[in-house]
């Protein structure tokens, strides 16, 4: 057993560190404030590869391994939660099914612009009437000759509003249940597609949460993903995978909180001498350093597994459960670390806090992998 | 054109330095491309980039873990490397690593026309081998520089160094040697598609044999100098404050400079 970085696992961690404390942490409380993720940060994340890091090189990505791409999560994550959820979505919810599920066309016309990270990508799933019971979605999907009509409303969908190439999930034979869900490739200029609402939240402010409508919505239909009836298999296969994305940025979290704990219990002077002198103090560190530390080590063999074929999908949702729990944890007590000034906008952990809750609800909520992982462990 | 990039591999700025049996204890420590040789690399990278330069050469005396220094400036942009690593070089000083740079770049036989250095490593932090390396080959040099204009056709390239006071501008026949600072440039991220390319690069090694150099005029054998002992500075103490209606803390002042520490 090898508990070590490759040189480039390791480059790319250092790179994406770098990038971190240099791009996205100075600008996050901004990018919190204004609901919005600056143009020039997704430009640099493309021209540095981090819209496709697992994607072949033949396809426009990096040709480099999961166990890199969920660092990069983490790193990014560490330094604005919004900005690692935008590259985890993209990747583990759209250009991982449209690697494994797609045809040779699906790919170049799709891939390799995501992948290259001239598009965004969207992933939709969730409806008003369907959250967790991801079956009874009411999007319907009909074929019309050569193309397939689209009706319904999705919302909650993560980079919605900047996408211009979603993942759609439909049924196209509603009696036959998870069976009769299909996954449909739909670009932004498909006719009868509109963007709703935009969700206003309690964090991730940054990263567009947005109401999709299909009325009529024409797309070709040799834009189905896999085969009519497949969506239900992909979409789990997304979260498999997406739930490695969600808890490194968990541990992103978590560890930029953490860092700032220990950061304000070193300087903050009470009763004469700095708090990190204090027991107490002392405790709530070492705890949330070990905290993070197993969440991490979770996730990487998550990441691990799904890189060597292994089967991961209980590794992924005991990580993602474990690091979100962690990362509410660690921001909770990072605050109290700072006591009242915690409590203001002029420390970023009411941020992190703020940030963390998300992630033990999106991609499977904290019941849902319990749910996942009880099942997995009593059968047969 | 062909250029030659310079690069340490130093500890990251934010190791915590340890001594041990009177040597820098190494076991912590996780080591980086000296920063001061990114700036001479990105430039390097921008020089070809530019058309001016058609290969970029990165050259590292060091262990083993120099390797990864130079895979950064592969990442970077480099486009192949050179390491020269050999137990007996443990304990060389300035002028020794300065003597076996040269005759790598001889053994190599690269045409260079321009050796770019950083202006100082930060952990020996002398100063020393860029100018000891020009004095070797006779090469004009420019240090600390945050600006450079090259004219490979023309032969010559204009460099501008930070004086006290205002800039000092160089115009040097080339082959020449710069050393680079901050201000010069803005070292770029290496993307994820160029760390897998560093990888592909080719990395040649060079033992001391290789050189044609023998252990006695290497390492502590070789070396003028030795470092007798490091000690870690003092520990800052906390500062003093002085508290009070101005008369008095003007006095306080002027008695503290005084009588303490003897300014006035
Ligand atoms: C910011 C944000 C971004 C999102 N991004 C996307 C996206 O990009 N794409 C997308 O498709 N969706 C997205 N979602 C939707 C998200 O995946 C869902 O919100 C989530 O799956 C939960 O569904 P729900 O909100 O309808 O809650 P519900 O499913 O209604 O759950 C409500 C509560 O009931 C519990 N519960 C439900 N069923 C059970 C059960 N069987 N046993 C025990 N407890 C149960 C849940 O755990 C939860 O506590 C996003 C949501 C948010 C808030
Ligand atoms: C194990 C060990 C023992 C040592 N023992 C001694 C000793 O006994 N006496 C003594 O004086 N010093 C000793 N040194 C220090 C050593 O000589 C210096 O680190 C080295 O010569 C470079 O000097 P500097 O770090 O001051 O670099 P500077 O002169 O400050 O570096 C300027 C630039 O020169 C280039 N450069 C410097 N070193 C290298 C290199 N190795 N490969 C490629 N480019 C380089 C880089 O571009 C760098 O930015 C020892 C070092 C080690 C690791």
């Amino acid at each position: 057993m090898r508990f070590e970085f490759t040189e480039e696992q390791r480059m790319v961690r250092d790179m994406v560190r770098r990038l971190a404390d240099e791009e996205l942490k100075p600008r996050a409380a901004e990018m919190d404030k204004k609901g919005e993720i600056f143009p020039e940060i997704y430009q640099q994340l493309a021209e540095l590869g981090l819209f496709g890091v697992y994607v072949p090189e033949e396809y426009g990505g990096a040709g480099m391994d999961v166990v890199s791409y969920a660092t990069v999560v983490e790193e990014l994550s560490r330094g604005c939660a919004s900005t690692g959820i935008l590259v985890s979505a993209h990747t583990s919810l759209v250009v991982d099914p449209i690697l494994h599920y797609g045809t040779e066309e699906q790919k170049q016309k799709f891939l390799m612009p995501l992948a290259k990270g001239e598009k965004i990508a969207a992933h939709a799933m969730t409806e008003p009437g369907a959250g967790t019971d991801v079956v009874s979605i009411a999007t319907t999907a009909k074929r019309d000759g050569d193309h397939y009509i689209l009706n319904g409303t999705k919302h909650f969908i993560t980079n919605g509003k900047e996408a211009s190439i979603y993942l759609v999930f439909a049924m196209t034979d509603k009696e036959k249940r998870h069976k009769g869900m299909s996954a449909f490739i739909v670009e932004k200029d498909a006719p009868g597609f509109s963007i709703g609402k935009l969700e206003h939240k309690l964090g991730i402010r940054a990263s567009s949460t947005a109401e999709l409508i299909f009325e009529n919505c024409r797309i070709p239909a040799e834009n189905l993903l896999g085969e009519e009836g497949q969506g239900f298999y992909i979409a789990m296969h997304c979260y498999d995978g997406g739930r490695i994305g969600v808890a490194a940025q968990a541990v992103g979290i978590a560890q930029a909180a953490y860092e700032e704990a220990v950061e304000f219990a070193k300087t903050r002077v009470q009763f004469g001498q700095p708090i990190a002198n204090f027991q107490a103090i002392q405790f709530k560190l070492a705890d949330m350093a070990t905290m993070i530390e197993a969440a991490r080590l979770l996730y990487l063999k998550a990441a691990w597994l799904k890189q060597e074929g292994k089967p991961y999908y209980q590794l992924s949702a005991m990580a993602k459960l474990f690091a979100s729990d962690v990362a509410m944890r660690v921001t909770r007590e990072a605050i109290q670390v700072h006591g009242g000034y915690g409590f203001t906008e002029e420390y970023p952990v009411e941020r992190h806090y703020r940030d963390a809750k998300i992630t033990e609800i999106y991609e499977g909520t904290s019941e849902a992998q319990r749910l996942t992982i009880a099942r997995n462990l009593l059968k047969g | 054109m062909k250029v030659v990039v310079f690069c340490k591999s130093v500890p990251d700025t934010e190791t915590r330095v340890r001594l041990k049996d009177n040597r820098l204890d190494k076991s912590e420590i996780k080591y980086i491309l000296n920063p001061y040789d990114e700036f001479a690399v990105e430039e390097a990278v921008r020089m070809k980039e530019a058309g001016k330069v058609d290969e970029v050469v990165a050259v590292s005396m060091g262990p083993e873990r120099a390797r990864e220094a130079l895979r950064s400036a592969l990442a970077i942009g480099a486009d192949r490397a050179i390491l020269i690593k050999d137990d007996a070089l443990d304990g060389s000083d300035t002028y020794v690593t300065a003597k076996v740079l040269v005759k790598a770049l001889e053994k190599d036989g690269v045409e260079y026309g321009m050796l770019l250095f950083g202006q100082q490593a930060i952990d020996g932090d002398t100063w020393h081998v860029p100018g000891q390396v020009a004095e070797m080959l006779g090469l004009p040099q420019a240090g600390s520089i945050i600006k450079l204009e090259v004219d490979p056709d023309a032969g010559k390239a204009v460099a501008n160094r930070l004086v006290e006071g205002g800039e000092e501008v160089h115009e040097m026949a080339l082959p020449c040697v710069v050393t680079c600072r901050k201000g010069l440039n803005e070292p770029r991220y290496p993307s994820l598609p160029n760390i897998m390319k560093a990888k592909r690069k080719p990395v040649q090694d060079y033992s001391l044999a290789d050189l044609g150099l023998s252990p006695e005029e290497v390492g502590r054998a070789g070396s003028f100098t030795e470092v007798l002992s490091y000690s870690l500075p003092p520990k800052k103490e906390a500062g003093r404050k002085v508290e009070g209606e101005p008369e008095e803390v003007v006095q306080e002042l002027v008695k503290f400079l005084k009588d303490e520490i003897k300014v006035l």
